[in-house]
Order: C-alpha cells, then structure tokens, then sequence
C-alpha cells in the first residue's frame, strides 16, 4: 500500500502530465485549421493540373517520342519507395501506419524479386524503415527546419526524383502518405507517380487545341510539374493529417490521465479516511482502557 | 463586351477567379491577349506580367515565372509556377528572383536551360524598372 506522500505526487505528476498533453491538443487544433487551409488553397491547383493532364494526354497516342514519365521504361524491375512522415512523435499510430504501408509494399515486391529503393522525408519514418531497410535507403530528407510547407520543398525532392529517373536508377516510383480525411481518419495512401497515371477525358477531345510550342513541348515540360505538384499535395496533406492524428491521439492522452485523476483521488481519500478512522480506535480504545 | 471565365492559380493559393474582358499573357512565343471565344489553345508560359482587364482601361498585373494557360470553351485556366500580383511585388522580391534565376544559370550548363534563364533576369530586370524601382 502505497502511503499518502507517494499518492500525492503521483496525482501532481499525472496532472503535469495532462496539463502537457491538453496544450498539445490545443496546439494541435490550431496548427490543424492552418494546415487543412493550406491543403485546400493548393487543391485547385492539382486538379487544374490534372484536367489539362488529361486533355493533353487523351490528345496524344503512347509512341515511342512520348516522354517517359508518362510510358514508363518498358520495365518494372526497379521500384523507388517515397515515403513521406512526420518530423515528431506523439501523433498517435500516423507515423507507424505510412510506415507499416511502406514495409508491406516493400517486402512484397522484394519477394517478387523487384528492386527497392527508399526515399524518406521525415524523420519518423526513417527512424523506423532504417532498423529493416537500412541498404534500401538512398535518401532521407529532412523537413524539420521548415515551418510551413511550401512549393519549394516538394520541388527540391521532384528534382532529386526526376534526377535519378534520368539517370535510369528507378523504373516505378511510388508515393507513400496519409491522406486526410477527417480528424480522426487519416488513411495511409501508396500512389503511383510514375509513370504518371493520368485518367484522359474522352468529353473534350471534339475540341481542337492550338499548342504552343507545341504538344511533345508542352507535356515534356508539365509531366515534371504534376510530380512536383503531387508530392506537394502530399506533403500538405501529410501536414494536415498529422496535426489530425496528433489532436485525437493528445485527447485520448488527456481523457485518460482524467481518468486516473479521478482513480488516484479515490484512492487517496479511501486510505486517507481508514488512516483517520484508525487513529480515532486508537484513541478511543485507550480512553476505554483508563 | 463579352466576358469569359478567367483563373488564376499558383500551387500555393487561387489567386484571381471570375469573368475578365481580356487578359495578356506572357506566352513562350510571344505575348497574346486572350479575349471571348478564343480558339482552344494551350501555351507555356515565361516570366512576365499578366495583364487582367475586367474594366476597360483597367488592368490588373500580376507577374508570373513560367506555367502554363489553357484556353477552352469554358473560359482561360492559367497554371502558374510562382505568381505575384504587382501590387504586393517590392524591390527585396525581385531582388531575390533575379538572384535566384542567376543562380540556375549558374547551376545548369545544358544551353537551352540556360537561356531560358537568362531570359527570365533578363524579365525579371525589364519588370523592375516597368515599377520603377
């Protein structure tokens, strides 16, 4: 039985604690509207890019000349993973999730006989994928030191991708992050960015374009941009989907350190009131015996 | 005048959505004022000011690095790289574009890259003093 003292500041650690994690929580939210508003003020922007993907690409037949990003290699031996967490902890299962989904990718193409190649951005998921991975991993880009997400980040990671796309060194690329859905549902999502999988519209091909420069131009200049632009999206909407998980993982935190408040307390004035009850016997007791 | 759909979007945020007269734009090709029922046509964009006209004599510009437009029956899409309208453009952001265009002509030596940086210092310095700055 643990005495009054003990009892005493176990109840002040576990209110320091949910003092910590409701703050959390409430910066949690507030970095939430922020990120979720960016997520939409960029949303637009893709599905633009998507539309005219689209009608670019219904225009064209996959030849020979058509840029590889969009036909692909003609091989899918070797696969490149970008795999996209978070830069901290305490989110609740986010960062293990993206992770889980990256590793069952991961061993079932190598069981396939594929070649992996692992990209991280975030620390979380590098922390976790180094311990299994650690020869697949050729890359880990590190986003601490941003404090919003901007279009230049996810550029410099396009860049290093279609940098090594040319080099031949990746026939697949696939892009691995939590989509956010609502606060408490953020769904681990593997996308194929390349070769880029563009759905064509058959409703606006009656219309004829006028291309300048032209066509072939035009697409070999906006396939990278679409890369650059869906590793944007998911980079922000990684962001969002964090802060998402961390709120409902530090509201969880918070309800349960409540809860063994609560526990505690009860426990404490229990054996508190036998201590009292047990010297009040004793008192008495020995003014019966006199 | 007729009027037509006009977007404007950079990856960040909507910048201009709703009906315009014309706009200019800055073409890889050559500047082209897009007005009411314009074929469809699709052209990359290069550095330079975009022009809105929803008043007559009235225009809005707004600088643009690169993107694209997309011109069809529904009105004009503008993908735009980076935009930023002239109102909220000051000399320390031009500064650091010019720098860094500078920087990726430094950084490429693939010829066509590197004209198409040079050519953007080069709208980039042309947009510096058109605001006299």
């Amino acid at each position: 039985m643990p005495s009054l003292k003990d009892l005493r500041n176990r109840i002040a650690s576990v209110k320091a604690t949910q003092k910590i994690t409701k703050a959390m929580q409430m910066v949690a939210a507030a970095k939430l509207r922020r990120a979720q508003s960016a997520a939409e003020a960029a949303r637009p922007y893709a599905e633009r890019m998507e539309v005219v993907l689209g009608n670019l690409a219904s225009g064209i037949t996959v030849g020979p000349e058509t840029p590889r990003l969009l036909a692909g290699t003609g091989s899918d031996r070797v696969h490149l993973l970008i795999v996209c967490t978070a830069e901290r902890g305490l989110c609740g299962a986010f960062n293990s999730s993206i992770a889980r989904l990256a590793r069952e990718h991961t061993n079932r193409l190598m069981a396939e006989g594929k070649t992996v190649k692992i990209i991280c951005v975030g620390k979380k998921g590098y922390d976790i994928l180094r311990r299994q991975f650690g020869q697949q991993i050729i890359e880990f880009v590190d986003l601490r030191s941003v404090r919003q997400i901007g279009f230049e980040q996810a550029d410099m990671i396009a860049q290093k991708v279609l940098g090594l796309f040319e080099q031949g060194e990746f026939d697949v690329a696939t892009l691995f992050y939590s989509r956010f859905r609502s606060v408490i549902a953020q769904i681990p999502t593997a996308q194929q960015i390349v070769p880029a999988q563009i759905e064509t519209t058959a409703a606006s091909s009656d219309a004829v374009y006028d291309y300048e420069p032209d066509e072939g131009e035009i697409l070999a200049t906006l396939l990278p941009r679409n890369l650059t632009v869906q590793i944007f999206r998911a980079l922000l909407e990684n962001a969002a989907s964090e802060q998402g998980a961390r709120m409902s993982a530090m509201d969880n935190a918070t309800r349960n350190a409540g809860e063994m408040i609560k526990k505690q307390t009860m426990t404490y004035n229990r054996s508190r009131q036998a201590m009292i009850t047990k010297e009040l016997i004793e008192i008495i007791s020995g003014a019966e015996a006199l | 005048m007729a009027t037509f759909s006009f977007e404007l979007v950079s990856p960040e945020r909507v910048l201009f959505s709703g009906d315009v007269d014309a706009v200019v734009l800055p073409a890889t090709e050559g500047d082209m004022t897009v007005l009411a029922g314009h074929a469809p046509t699709m052209t990359a964009l290069k550095t330079g000011f975009l022009v809105i006209t929803n008043t007559p004599g009235n225009g809005r510009r707004v600088l643009v690095r690169g993107g694209f437009a997309d011109i069809n029956q529904n009105g004009l899409t503008v993908l735009a790289e980076r935009a930023m309208p002239a109102e909220e453009l000051t000399q320390e952001i031009l500064d650091h574009e010019i720098l860094q265009a500078e920087m990726a002509w430094d950084a490429t030596s693939d010829p066509a890259a590197k004209h198409a940086a040079e050519a953007a210092i080069a709208q980039l310095r042309e947009a510096k003093a058109a605001l006299n700055m």
